[in-house]
Order: C-alpha cells, then sequence, then structure tokens
C-alpha cells in the first residue's frame, strides 16, 4: 500500500479516526489509511445531529463495495453536525479524507478525553507496525 | 475451511508484484483487488480485465462414457454437445439441490475439461470419481493448471495478435485447443462470469506468468486491469449470475435459483430429477429474484426481507451496482414476493429501507 497520509495538528485513535480540536469541538474523520484499507466506499451511516456519544461506542458504520465496518468514535458529547454530503458522495472518503471525507462534530463532554488519543508520529508508528 | 496452509497459483508473485491484496479464498491466497474494486469493475465493462482463476478446480474427463455417465448426475443436456462446444451445468443431490454448478467443455470426442467452483473442488471430486462407470477416467488438475481469463469489450482484440486460433470466429461458449505465444498449447473458451464479452484461457502453471505479463505489458497502457476477485463478484451479480453457496446450494435448487433453463426435464432421469419435477409441479417455492434499494444503503447477504412488515426471505447477495446506480441484491423470498415491481423492505441494522423487486439481469452488455 503507498504511503499512508498522516497530516500534523491531528490526533489519531487507534481504530484509525483523525479527530481536530478546535475549543470545544473535535471533527473526526476517517485515516487516510483507513479509507485505503477499505477500498471504494459506498455509504456511510452517521449519528443524528443532538445525539449523545460515549467515547470508544460504536457509532455508524462505513460500507465499501464488498465490507461493513464499525465505526467507533474516539471522543464522547454531543453531535453538533453531520456531513451531509457523504450521502450523495461517499466517495470524497477515499478522496479526501481529511477534508470533505470529515463525518461529523461533537462537543467534547471532557476536553481532557483527548489526552489518550495518538500524535501523528505515534499513529504513524501504528500504521508501520500494522 | 479457510484454516491450515492455503494454496498458491502460478501467478501468485506477479500478483505481489502488482500490488495485489491477497485474501484467503476456496483454499488458496487470492488477489481480491489491485488498485480498486470499482476501477477494475469499469475496466471490464469498458475496455478489458485480466483475472487469475487458477483456483477453480479442473478435471479432466476421458473415455467414451463420459457423456452419458454424466448427463445421470447433472440436470442439462451434456451427451449431445459437439466438439468445441462449452455448456453450464449443475450437479444435483437427489433433494433437487445442488452440489455445484460447472461448465462442460468438449475438446473431442472422448477428452473433456470439466470446471468447477473452487469452494466445492473437494466435494465434486468426491461426487464424481464416487460416481464413476462405464469408460469415463477422472484426472484432477486441482492447482496443477492454470486458469487465465480476458473478460470486455477490448478481449478479442487484445487477445488475437498472442494466439493462433481465430478468436471473433468463435461463438459465446465454444471452445478451442490451440496455441498462444507461438508454442504454448492452451484451451481457450468464450466464457464467463461478468456479463461481458471474454474468454478463458486455460493452460500450464509454469507458462501462466508468461501469458499474463505479455497480455499487461501489451495493453496495460490502454486501459487492461487486472482484476481481483471484489470486482469480480461485482460484475457477475449486476450481470444476474448465481455464485455457489449464494443464490444456490445443497438446499437451494436450481429451479429457486431462476436456472430452470438449464434443467432438462425431458431427460430419462438424472439425481434430483423426481424432486424437481415435485417443487415445480408445486409452484409455491421460495425463489431468488433481484432487488434494487431505493436508497445509499448497501442490502448484504443474510439480512431480513420484509414484506407488509412480515419476513418474507433473507439477502443471498448485495453490492453496490456500478452498471446500475443502485445498491443492487438478491433475495430468496416467498413466492408470493417475487412479481418484479413488488415492494419490500430490507432490515438494515434495525431500520427498514425500501426496495423493489426487478427482473435479472440488473445488466446487459450494449450491443457492440
Amino acid at each position: 500500500m503507498a504511503q499512508s497520509n498522516v497530516p500534523e495538528g491531528l490526533l489519531y485513535s487507534k481504530e484509525h479516526e483523525w479527530v481536530r480540536v478546535e475549543g470545544d469541538v473535535a471533527t473526526v474523520g476517517i485515516t487516510d489509511y483507513a479509507q485505503a484499507s477499505l477500498g471504494d466506499i459506498v455509504y456511510v451511516e452517521l449519528p443524528r445531529v443532538g445525539a449523545t456519544l460515549s467515547a470508544s461506542s460504536s457509532i455508524g458504520v462505513v460500507e465499501s463495495v464488498k465490507a461493513v465496518s464499525d465505526v467507533y468514535t474516539p471522543v464522547g458529547g454531543e453531535v453538533v453536525g453531520i456531513n451531509d454530503g457523504l450521502e450523495g458522495d461517499p466517495a470524497a472518503v477515499n478522496r479526501d479524507p481529511y477534508g470533505d471525507g470529515w463525518f461529523y462534530r461533537v462537543r467534547l463532554a471532557d476536553v481532557g478525553q483527548t489526552n489518550d488519543l495518538l500524535t501523528p508520529q505515534q499513529y504513524e508508528q501504528l500504521i508501520a507496525e500494522a | 475451511m479457510e484454516s491450515g496452509a492455503l494454496r498458491r497459483t502460478a501467478l501468485h508473485e506477479a500478483h505481489l508484484a502488482l500490488g495485489a491484496r491477497m485474501v484467503p479464498f476456496g483454499g488458496f491466497e487470492m488477489p481480491v483487488q489491485y488498485t480498486s474494486i470499482l476501477k477494475e469493475h469499469d475496466a471490464v465493462r469498458n475496455r478489458a480485465g485480466l483475472f487469475d482463476l487458477s483456483h477453480m478446480g479442473q478435471f479432466a474427463l476421458r473415455g467414451a462414457d463420459v457423456g452419458s455417465w454424466a448427463e445421470s448426475l447433472t440436470v442439462n443436456t451434456v451427451a449431445n454437445m459437439k466438439p468445441g462446444q462449452a455448456r453450464y451445468n449443475i450437479f444435483t443431490n437427489a433433494r433437487g439441490g445442488a452440489h455445484d454448478d460447472v461448465i462442460f467443455y468438449r475438446l473431442d470426442e472422448t477428452r473433456w475439461l470439466l470446471v468447477v467452483n473452487a469452494s466445492n473442488a473437494e466435494k465434486m471430486w468426491d461426487v464424481v470419481s464416487g460416481a464413476r462407470a462405464g469408460d469415463v477416467r477422472l484426472e484432477n488438475l486441482h492447482g496443477e493448471r492454470a486458469l487465465i481469463a480476458i473478460q470486455g469489450p477490448r478481449s478479442v482484440e487484445w487477445l488475437q495478435p498472442h494466439v493462433e486460433h481465430d478468436l471473433a470466429g468463435m461463438k459465446y461458449y465454444s471452445c478451442a485447443e490451440t496455441r498462444v505465444r507461438g508454442g504454448v498449447p492452451v484451451v481457450i473458451a468464450r466464457t464467463g462470469y461478468t456479463g461481458e464479452d471474454g474468454f478463458e484461457i486455460f493452460l500450464a502453471s509454469d507458462a501462466a506468468t508468461g501469458v499474463w505479463d505479455l497480455l499487461l505489458a501489451e495493453n496495460r497502457a490502454r486501459g487492461l486491469e487486472p482484476c481481483g476477485l471484489g470486482a469480480r463478484d461485482v460484475l457477475r451479480l449486476e450481470a444476474g449470475m448465481p455464485l455457489y453457496g449464494h443464490e444456490m446450494d445443497e438446499e437451494i435448487t436450481p429451479l429457486q435459483a431462476g436456472l430452470s433453463w438449464a434443467i432438462k426435464f425431458d431427460k430419462p432421469e438424472f439425481v434430483g430429477k423426481e424432486a424437481l419435477l415435485a417443487q415445480r409441479e408445486a409452484a409455491d417455492y421460495a425463489r431468488i429474484v433481484g432487488l434494487t434499494m431505493e436508497g445509499r444503503v448497501p442490502a448484504r447477504a443474510g439480512y431480513a426481507v420484509l414484506r407488509d412488515g412480515e419476513r418474507s426471505g433473507e439477502i443471498r447477495s448485495g453490492s453496490w451496482g456500478p452498471s446500475v446506480g443502485k445498491n443492487v441484491a438478491t433475495a430468496l423470498v416467498d413466492a408470493s414476493a417475487a412479481e418484479p415491481g413488488t415492494a419490500l423492505e430490507v432490515e438494515v441494522r434495525g431500520a427498514r429501507h425500501a426496495a423493489s423487486v426487478v427482473p435479472l439481469p440488473f445488466y446487459k452488455r450494449p450491443k457492440r
């Protein structure tokens, strides 16, 4: 597999999600490594706006042509936005996983919970060993 | 069945060099995709794709009685095949269920090739060798011979320069013994599992890499793509072709699978004939239908299918259908729910999603 893009300025989970923290709001998506592993993505099931997510729980699915995979939220809190564009264009996750392919935004229940996430360097290490 | 040491085809190194993602399938380590299932699918529909199918079971059958012997074990006719013909067939059990769906290739008066599904190769060897009678000699070539398929509208154009036999003159479901690359003996058949024109090339394992590399070297820049089992499954589903274990198995009969065209009830006898006749007579059997999903949620094998809120069957195969522009599926449903146009629902993770029964196949290749 080609070298995966792991941008600076984001935090990462062991389940291959990325998190961008701005104040008490976190934007979540799946990593370049994850989209490449899944292959062509044809459907993303997202949580509803207003739903309360608890960290590490299964909150939706991402489906490639052949497979259904659970999405585990790396952070807990109230969903304050979802990427409606994925309904009509799920391939955005393949094309631009850190931009147009974002999944949802959460108002963090506890800002300190992001301390458990991985730095870009730690995540690179994780996928290098995978 | 996937446990234990996996076998490798003669093209294993070629797959790795092409960056294939390998998965266990039918006891072999096989490429599921090289670049992208959608890209590979597109190549086959619009140009051509190259497949390694060396995991499939190949049995050599020889003898004066092969045709009449095989007649008694299968639903379709065999003995009346002419040399150079290929024919789809199904080996049945006494209940009318399917041991496997297969293709017979008649090479000459006494030599035949039988191709069975990889996942059924061991079972099918037991079935045919256990039933052997008269002048029928069997040789199990599974894993010892290679099989390369080229599928797609450019297949004739891209394969012909390397084959002695006239490909454009071959009929669909015909086969010929010929040579490639100025000497390698092969059997070439105009058969496939994608819904497109194309050829399957049966050859010695030690010749496989040469043919594979040559076809890619000559044509990859023009759009020939190596294709994995992922694209193959989507292509066959769109083309309405059954996959053993999904649309047909030891319980789901060929009649239920919609393959009545292949069942020759006027044959004097064959295994399962009585059961299939009774099933046809009763006419109330659950059957395989095509479904298209109304929304973006894919249906997957095993999901419940409902009609008016009541369970009516289950999904047997499901995928995004790139050539259809919708999520497509097959389902085994009650006879009353099988009419095209019937509105059904598919239960996906606890929610119900609208679907409609449509005629199969989902996709027919355009006339060119």
